[in-house]
């Protein structure tokens, strides 16, 4: 097997799919020539030719209006939003349009679109290229919400949404593009939607998590191990449909849990899954599922960033909340 | 039916041109500057490159954050922004940190916009701009709103935007165009073309034969200038202004300019999109090399009016840098208490927690 940074293994899932279905389109802001402003598309166009893998003019409404268009027409568009806070330009398209297009024409059309971007904080970055905005797509009908944590992951979340008949958000950490290599195979596999990971089995509390929070709450994790407390994290994968089951499961064993995210506090994916352990597991808490957030601010300019960002003393501090209820 | 009675065409069209690229200037066309305005022009532009290249190597060394390089367009940056007076706004785009400048914004605050600083975006009373926008077209559709303003409150004021060859595929820019079309703004868009947008040619962001054309759906004034010419530039915003002061509505001045460096210094590598040939061809333009060639011939500048100038430049990047570094940092409690005016109880406890035990 190929160790790949996951930057590779999102490459590698794009080729892959543009191999094997010719329905299979790739564009966006500078993907083609010169293969993204991060090399996630390097190579494809010279591969796969112009005609499948190509610039589009700056302009995301265009970039959201031509992916619905062509699913429309039977095409399969993975559409790249250069980074995450432009997809304000592209809302309409996202979330009014291709969202519900299949609900609109009674089943007729649909929008079988990839949305991929790259958000999150910690690469010191301008303002509006890292916020956490899953929350605002989570709330969105009819749009499903891909995040993942590691090289394997995301090859196989990315091939099953490129090949998923509903558009797929598919947000890409910047911090794990290029921080560590993992194992992924060679050719066609996929890792499902909707399906959570126990990326670390425990008894004591169950942290919940997903993106680059996945790293940081698994050495939170060894580090309360040392403390006598036992953690089982759980790497969500896909926020929306969101794997409730296995989350349930996990409360079950551990009746003690905390969500970890990187977005702010407030209404955001967190507050789904507390909600949502409130309705289908309230007897077999010990505590209150309390959240490890950023705080409800813009995300801080890249001076203070590291300071708003979660991290592993506030995960840790919070099991202890839950603990010692 | 005759074929051209019922297509909309355009003619052709000339930039409009001062300065030939071995000095000579065109007398005719000639703005009316003093003597003293034509050094400053100079000196501006000559200050400007040598802080730009610092401003390169203090992003390499890690004392800046994001940076947008200039080089090269200085006289469509320096001579668009001495056109107007200081109670004139300014709406500009992630590389229009000399416009700001030169309109009044401190240069140390500059860098700390740079280096994700709030105080960085703290513009001073008196100064009449908007902070550098990264979101590519919201500076044009706000124009719109700080020209429609201007309007109502009687002010003989304009409003300048700033945006690039890929900004003018945005909806923002058509429809900012089109409000201050449909209001009659006193506004002045600005597309600086320089031939880019990040790795992309404008052959690929746009079918039309000249950016300038697209103001013409709008139904504003729109033309085509040398944006490597600082007279030109200067001329045709000045006549904008005068356009705009005087209720005749909006302007759309496209740039031909180039930039030397890459697109930022983050990340961003021009030989993978650009040849050695294009970049000489466009060194030959060089604003500044041309303007020194005609004050030379009018004996407005010397050796060592350049000299002299490079080394205030130097000098007054390196005590700018200074003041943004020892500016004390930012904190999260401030950030909290900067979202409202009046904090609210949820953050009021969110601060508290920071403080007490979720501090770093
Ligand atoms: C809405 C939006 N989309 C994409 C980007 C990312 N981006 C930053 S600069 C740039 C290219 C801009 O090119 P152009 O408008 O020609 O201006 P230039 O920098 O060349 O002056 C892109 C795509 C952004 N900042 N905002």
């Amino acid at each position: 097997m190929a160790q790949m940074t996951m930057i590779e293994a999102i490459k590698d899932a794009m080729r892959v799919e543009l191999e094997r279905d010719e329905n299979v389109l790739l564009f966006g802001e500078d993907v083609g020539h010169v293969g993204g402003v991060f090399r996630a598309t390097e190579g494809l166009q010279k591969q796969f030719g112009e005609d499948r893998v190509f610039d589009t003019p700056l302009a995301e409404s265009g970039i959201g209006g031509l992916a619905l268009g062509l699913g429309v027409q039977g095409f399969r568009p993975i559409a790249e939003i250069q980074f995450v806070g432009f997809i304000f330009e592209v809302m309409d398209s996202i979330c009014a349009q291709a969202s519900r297009m299949r609900y609109r024409s009674g089943g007729k059309y649909n929008s079988p679109i990839t949305f991929r971007t790259p958000f999150g904080g910690g690469v010191h970055a301008p303002e509006l290229h890292t916020d956490s905005l899953e929350g605002l797509m989570m709330q969105t009908p009819g749009i499903k919400v891909v995040i993942p944590s590691n090289p394997y992951d995301a090859k196989g979340l990315l091939i099953s949404a490129i090949r998923d008949n509903d558009p797929v958000f598919f947000m890409e950490h910047l911090k794990l593009y290029r921080s560590f290599r993992g194992e992924v195979p060679e050719g066609e596999y996929t890792v499902p939607i909707g399906k959570a990971n126990v990326v670390r089995e425990g008894s004591d509390v169950t942290i919940i998590t997903y993106g680059n929070m996945v790293h940081t709450s698994l050495k939170a994790a060894e580090e309360l191990e040392k403390q006598g407390v036992q953690a089982e994290v759980i790497d969500l994968r896909t926020l929306m449909p969101l794997d409730i089951e296995t989350i349930v499961e996990s409360v079950k064993k551990t009746n003690r849990a905390i969500v970890v995210q990187e977005a702010q506090k407030t209404s955001g994916a967190a507050a789904e899954i507390m909600a949502q352990i409130n309705e289908k597991a309230i007897l077999h808490l010990e505590a209150p599922v309390i959240r490890v957030a950023a705080p409800d601010t813009v995300v801080a300019f890249g001076q203070i960033e590291k300071e708003w960002l979660p991290n592993e003393k506030r995960v840790i501090a919070g099991v202890k909340e839950v603990i010692n209820f | 039916m005759d074929k051209a009675s019922y297509e909309v065409r355009t003619n052709k069209v000339e930039l409009l041109s001062i300065l030939s690229l071995d000095g000579k200037v065109n007398e005719e066309l000639l703005p009316n500057l003093s003597d003293e305005q034509l050094k400053e022009l100079m000196r501006r532009m000559v200050f400007t490159r040598t802080w730009d290249q610092r401003a390169i190597s203090l992003q390499r060394q890690g004392r800046l954050g994001f940076y947008a390089p200039v080089s090269g367009q200085e006289a469509s940056m320096i001579g668009s922004e001495f056109a107007l007076n200081k109670e004139d706004f300014i709406c500009p785009g992630y590389r229009d940190m000399p416009q700001l400048v030169w309109h009044g914004l401190p240069m140390y605050q500059a860098f700390l916009y740079s280096k994700g600083h709030q105080h960085g975006g703290e513009v001073p009373e008196g100064v009449n701009v908007l902070m550098p926008q990264i979101i590519i077209g919201a500076q044009i559709v706000q124009s719109a709103g700080v020209a429609m303003g201007l309007k109502k409150r009687g002010k003989k004021n304009v409003v300048i935007t700033y945006t690039g060859d890929g900004g003018s595929s945005q909806g923002d820019f058509y429809e900012g165009m089109n409000f201050a079309g449909a209001f009659n703004l006193p506004a002045i868009f600005v597309v600086q073309n320089n031939g880019y947008a990040i790795s992309t040619p404008s052959s690929k962001q746009t079918a039309a034969e000249t950016i300038a054309q697209k103001g013409l759906a709008a139904g504003i004034k729109s033309v085509q200038v040398d944006g490597m010419d600082v007279l030109a530039m200067y001329k045709a915003v000045q006549e904008a202004a005068e356009r705009g002061r005087n209720g005749e509505g909006a302007t759309l001045i496209e740039a031909i300019t180039y930039r030397f460096g890459p697109h930022s210094m983050s990340g961003d590598d021009p030989t993978k999109y650009r040849t050695k040939d294009e970049e000489s061809k466009w060194a030959l333009k060089d604003p500044i090399v041309r303007f020194r060639k005609y004050l030379e011939t009018k004996n407005l500048w010397t050796e060592d009016d350049e000299k002299n100038t490079i080394e205030d430049a130097k000098q007054t990047v390196a005590d700018q840098i200074k003041k943004a570094e020892s500016t004390a940092k930012m904190t999260i409690p401030g950030l909290i208490d900067s979202m409202f005016e009046t904090t609210p109880p949820h953050l009021e406890e969110q601060k508290k927690a920071y403080l007490e035990k979720e501090g770093n």
